[in-house]
């Protein structure tokens, strides 16, 4: 883990799906495709390549395509801009491809920091995800 | 204007402070110096951490005699957690469809 994954917040969503790790990267990767499940846009699967997805709300994210590794790794920023900074959002998503005797475990991070807080995560390094996940639980306890 | 998420995270992003508020968490209500005991630090910058701590409303304090008896307030840990569920259920929601398009589509 690197300083800058320590110092944020993660979202990671696990499903296993009973289809090859090919099929599932035309849908990952092919516009019309990805416009049937997520959103619409105009990605290409290219490294460097900036592309949009706009939201059914109206929302537009900022994205750039990080990485590319067929049928297996797909990473790309996502990024929202708001008026109000509280909704302003910079995080990259991860989508991690692993054949299983099934068919593929689909994995989905999300890593996300808020540019103006990333100062002030400088002082939680390791430690912090772990803290993360026990949050929940806290929250969960009734007061 | 910080919005309470940000000053949530900025105490939190001190070591020692998070350690005090974790103990609070588990261990429930405790004085400064069961607390000072515990993690290695003197009295006053126990008590400092605390203040910021409440201040934040992180932690409640309640006076018995001479003592005071220091708890964690979960509760305010719900902004911050806010968005990790919402990002959650919106990515929970798209693989559905994902999944739903994949049985559709040609192989």
């Amino acid at each position: 883990m690197n300083d800058r994954a320590a110092e944020t917040r993660s979202v990671v969503v696990e499903r296993e799906i009973p289809f090859p790790p090919e099929k599932i990267w035309r849908a990952l990767t092919q516009p019309h495709l990805i416009a049937e499940w997520l959103m619409e846009n105009d990605f290409k699967p290219a490294v460097g390549h900036r592309f949009n997805l706009r939201g059914e709300w109206g929302g537009v994210l900022d994205c750039e395509v990080l990485v590319v590794e067929p049928n297996r790794t797909l990473s790309y920023t996502w990024d929202f801009t708001h008026a109000e900074a509280a909704y302003n959002l910079k995080s990259v998503v991860t989508f991690t491809l692993t054949p299983t005797h099934a068919g593929t475990r689909l994995r989905m991070e999300q890593i996300g920091f808020r540019p103006d807080q990333k100062q002030a995560f400088g002082g939680a390094k390791a430690g912090w995800q772990q803290f993360f996940a026990k949050l929940e639980q806290v929250v969960a306890r009734p007061e | 204007m910080p919005t309470a998420h940000d000053v949530i995270l900025r105490t939190l992003a001190d070591p020692t402070r998070r350690a005090i508020f974790e103990r609070l968490c588990r261990d429930g209500e405790q004085t400064v110096g069961a607390l000072k005991a515990r993690s290695g630090v003197s009295q006053p910058a126990v008590s400092k951490h605390l203040g910021v701590l409440k201040q934040a409303g992180l932690v409640r304090d309640r006076h018995e005699g001479r003592q005071t008896h220091y708890s964690a307030q979960p509760g305010a840990l719900a902004p911050l957690v806010e968005w990790t569920i919402q990002m959650t259920r919106f990515w929970e929601r798209r693989l559905d469809r994902l999944e739903h398009l994949l049985k559709r589509m040609d192989q």
